[in-house]
């Protein structure tokens, strides 16, 4: 059975350093799955392994997005597959305005007329219409994250990688971008990397936790935050 | 205010105005020194396209220059008429752009190495025409001629008739129209969804990768329109100087094109066209003077313009008078209103 | 046999001349990444100084080793007073400014020296090698690049002034770390790296006419031998002049001078685009 994404004994090594360690992983269609773990625990090393962003030559073992290896393939092949990466530091193009910012990404899929409405479209379903106008590079922090969640769904990618994308964001904020995971959970797979306990809980998906570059435990949300050997690895890091 | 904002608009009336004044000057004075300003204008809007909209510096750019000239002049003496040779000119170093581009970008180097790579081209390029001495170097008829070079081809003619000549005014016409048709291709460019994501590039190229864009052929795209259009000015530069040496390869050269875009304004299509312009006239007065050398007096200038307007004067001229228009529109609407952040343009 | 010897000879003074040219860049380069493109210049102006000196009666051992060094580090200082100090971490911009620097030098050196070339003999004989002639004063050349070397290795090694320097290869906070002022070491790095080129440029003076566009020729082998070398000062300075310095000649022997030079900036643009980061940077990480 291939899944939405496959990995069988990836290793990723910097040097000396082995930041993934011999992990197979599998996510199935329209599956949400969470990604947890300690600082350098691995779990951005495993994200970048799917994302084609590590440099080449360093990977052994095999990645399968819909049974295609994508070990070797750079990050636009691997976003053209269908694929919507957001990346952990938000990234958008500051000179440009919010709307601009989607437009690009609206083009490359919907083409130059067809971009433009669909822009208008998600403008209005992530509720962006105040700063729509505004540069990228005035926003504060949140609204980036949600503008560049904005920019990788507007693509209508069936599978959706996101890393720490709560990150800086309100309360408030934080509940929305919970509903619109959920939301866009019904048409796409999404592997969501993080480490806010409170976060995952509140999106109470299946869970992965990763520790020293491996996989130490998988289940759902609530078992697997309440496990001992879970609480062990994050002591010291804050839990709920 | 958006980046994309300086990208596609044609001012009209300018370029009219413009297109009148060059198209009229020859009635008031001789063409000899400004069709080289010309040229000249359309070397820096080559640099200036790659370098301000897409955020790459080419450091060796007068390699492309340099082959336009010396593969016109080596095609024209062999060919004998001269629109072969015009096309070849502009192919040349657009193929050597294409080949080296896809090399660098492919291969995920950085920005400095780009230019640590294009400046030892040309200078690869400089080396090996200035050794080329002696009968055992040539190309067909064409003598390379080693430091000397190539003197004495067969400058443009009306295609298809080569006992035409268009030595003289005519060349200073054809290279108004060049200029002016450059100018409007790039503005076209920059129109399409194209530019559009050239910029993109410039702005954030790990986002624009993953939009799915594939930012290593736009990258040599680019550079290869670039090297094109430094190609056909170094043609027309043959063409007036009437002899091809070695020192459109030389880094004074480069360092000469690189100065004329960033005193006239990167970021914008117009700034490298006056810079070359006015600092084009500035060289050639201060030719004929010795008190000063040249070299002393560019230097100084490239040291300034890098430490007190880093983007050149144009775009600083822009942002002044904008900045002074919004002021006076909002001061008296909303004097607490914050005013929007200008582009930050990557280098 | 002695043709062998004569290879041999030559090969090492290749590779002593690219490494003794390109110090001063590579210490500025590792530890400050800035990428002096009036590098070639200041190597020019410890010539010129040299044979000023020289002529003016000077001692031409003072005159190239105390005197030429002297003078380009203290030039270096103004520079970096002046202009490079504002400009830490913009390395285009860096290598702009410098690049007005130089020529601002040929201009200003061109209207005090006049163009025509200038030259002081060399003064080490010659000696025979078998039937070959060779210039005695390359020997002086390779011993005095060696013991360059040496010195700064010993000098990154062993002293506290070389702890804070490699401590500035890192960072600038690693500089503050260690209690001293980041600028401070910075403007002392980048003088000492010129005294360096004016050694250089003093040392290599007798060896043929010098004209104030003799930097060109300086630079660009430097230039390439530092960026390919990569960020570890001396064992990249060192790879990269053994590579380049053997390429060169080996080609020089079969084809000219000219294609030995072409050869090894061709060689250049290869290994730059395989390994960005220099040899250093892919083989020898976190070395000195």
């Amino acid at each position: 059975m291939t899944g939405v994404v496959e990995t069988r004994d990836l290793m990723l090594r910097f040097g000396g350093v082995v930041a993934v360690n011999n992990v197979s992983f599998t996510l199935g269609e329209r599956e949400l799955r969470c990604l947890i773990g300690p600082n350098g625990a691995g779990k951005s090393s495993f994200f970048k392994c799917l994302t084609g962003q590590h440099l080449p030559g360093r990977v052994s073992g095999r990645v399968l997005i819909r049974g295609q290896d994508v070990a070797d393939l750079r990050a636009h092949r691997i976003v053209r597959l269908g694929v919507g990466i957001k990346t952990q530091v938000p990234s958008l193009m500051n000179g440009l305005t919010v709307e601009e910012n989607i437009w690009l990404a609206a083009r490359r899929t919907h083409g130059f007329a067809g971009g433009a409405a669909a822009t208008q479209e998600l403008i209005a379903e992530l509720e962006l219409g105040p700063i729509a106008r505004q540069t990228a590079g005035e926003l504060a922090h949140g609204w980036r994250q949600m503008v560049e969640i904005g920019v990788v769904l507007v693509q209508r990618p069936w599978l959706i990688l996101l890393d720490e994308p709560a990150a800086g964001m309100t309360g408030d904020e934080v509940e929305r971008l919970v509903g619109l995971i959920r939301r866009i959970n019904q048409t796409a797979a999404v592997i969501v990397v993080d480490h806010d306990m409170a976060f995952v809980r509140m999106l109470s998906s299946m869970v992965t936790v990763f520790h020293q570059g491996a996989i130490l435990v998988e289940g759902a949300a609530n078992r697997v935050l309440d496990d001992a050997r879970v609480r062990e690895v994050y002591l010291g890091n804050r839990t709920t | 205010m958006s980046a994309w904002r300086s990208t596609g608009r044609v001012h009209w009336g300018w370029f009219f105005t413009a297109a009148a004044v060059l198209l009229l000057l020859p009635l008031v004075v001789d063409t000899h020194g400004p069709t080289v300003l010309l040229i000249w204008a359309l070397f820096a809007l080559s640099l200036g396209l790659m370098w301000g909209y897409a955020g790459l510096l080419s450091f060796g750019h007068s390699a492309y220059f340099g082959l336009g000239a010396y593969a016109y002049a080596i095609a024209a003496v062999n060919v004998g008429e001269s629109t072969l040779p015009l096309l070849l000119a502009v192919l040349v170093p657009a193929l050597l752009a294409a080949v080296l581009g896809a090399m660098m970008f492919y291969g995920r180097i950085s920005d400095v190495y780009m230019s640590v790579i294009t400046l030892v081209v040309t200078l690869i390029l400089f080396k090996f025409m200035s050794a080329t001495a002696g009968d055992a170097y040539r190309i067909g008829d064409a003598r390379l001629g080693g430091f000397n070079g190539i003197p004495g081809f067969p400058t443009l003619n009306l295609p298809g008739s080569p006992e035409i000549s268009l030595f003289g005014t005519p060349t200073y016409y054809v290279c108004a129209v060049a200029l002016l048709a450059c100018y409007l291709l790039c503005r076209w460019v920059l129109a399409r969804s194209f530019g559009r994501v050239l910029v993109g590039i410039r702005e954030n190229e790990e986002r624009c990768a993953l939009m799915g864009y594939d930012v290593a052929a736009y990258k040599t795209a680019i550079f290869t329109l670039s090297a094109a259009m430094a190609g056909l000015a170094g043609c027309l530069f043959a063409n007036w100087a009437e002899i091809v040496t070695p020192s459109v390869f030389s880094l004074r050269q480069a360092a000469e094109v690189i100065i004329w875009v960033i005193v006239g304004g990167l970021g914008t299509l117009v700034g490298p066209v006056i810079g070359a312009i006015v600092l084009g006239m500035v060289k050639l007065l201060l030719g004929e003077q010795t008190t000063f050398d040249n070299a002393l007096i560019l230097g100084l200038l490239l040291i300034v313009v890098v430490l007190a307007i880093p983007r050149g004067v144009v775009p600083a001229l822009q942002r002044a008078w904008r900045w002074q228009r919004q002021r006076s529109r909002h001061a008296a609407a909303n004097p607490r209103r914050r005013l929007g952040g200008a582009a930050e343009m990557r280098r | 046999m002695d043709y062998a010897g004569v290879v041999f000879l030559e090969i090492v003074y290749m590779i002593a001349f690219l490494a003794l040219t390109s110090a001063g860049l590579a210490i500025v380069f590792g530890m400050m990444r800035v990428i002096n493109l009036a590098h070639g210049e200041f190597v020019m102006l410890g010539g010129y100084i040299t044979i000023a000196s020289a002529r003016a009666g000077i001692d031409i051992y003072l005159a190239m080793l105390v005197l030429a060094p002297l003078a380009v580090g203290i030039w270096g200082l103004l520079v970096e007073r002046l202009i490079i100090r504002f400009l830490y971490g913009r390395m285009i911009d860096v290598m702009l400014a410098t690049w007005g620097l130089s020529l601002l030098m040929v201009g200003a050196v061109s209207m005090i020296f006049g163009t025509t070339a200038v030259s002081v003999p060399a003064p080490i004989p010659g000696y025979s090698l078998g039937s070959f002639q060779m210039g005695g004063y390359n020997l002086f050349i390779i011993a005095v690049a060696l013991l360059l070397m040496a010195a700064m290795w010993v000098v990154l090694r062993f002293t506290r002034a070389g702890l804070i320097a490699r401590g500035a290869m890192q960072g600038p906070e690693v500089v503050a770390a260690l209690g001293y002022n980041p600028g401070t070491v910075y403007m002392l790095t980048f003088t000492i790296g010129a005294a360096l080129s004016g050694l250089a440029g003093g040392v290599l003076a007798p060896l043929t006419g010098l004209l104030p566009s003799s930097g060109g020729a300086y630079i660009a082998k430097a230039f390439i031998t530092v960026i390919t070398g990569g960020a570890a000062v001396i064992s990249g300075t060192l790879s990269s002049a053994a590579l380049f310095g053997f390429v060169n000649q080996l080609v020089s022997f079969e084809s000219g001078p000219v294609i030995g030079e072409i050869a090894m900036f061709a060689l250049a643009v290869v290994l730059l685009r395989l390994m960005p980061q220099g040899i250093t940077g892919r083989f020898f990480r976190g070395g000195t």
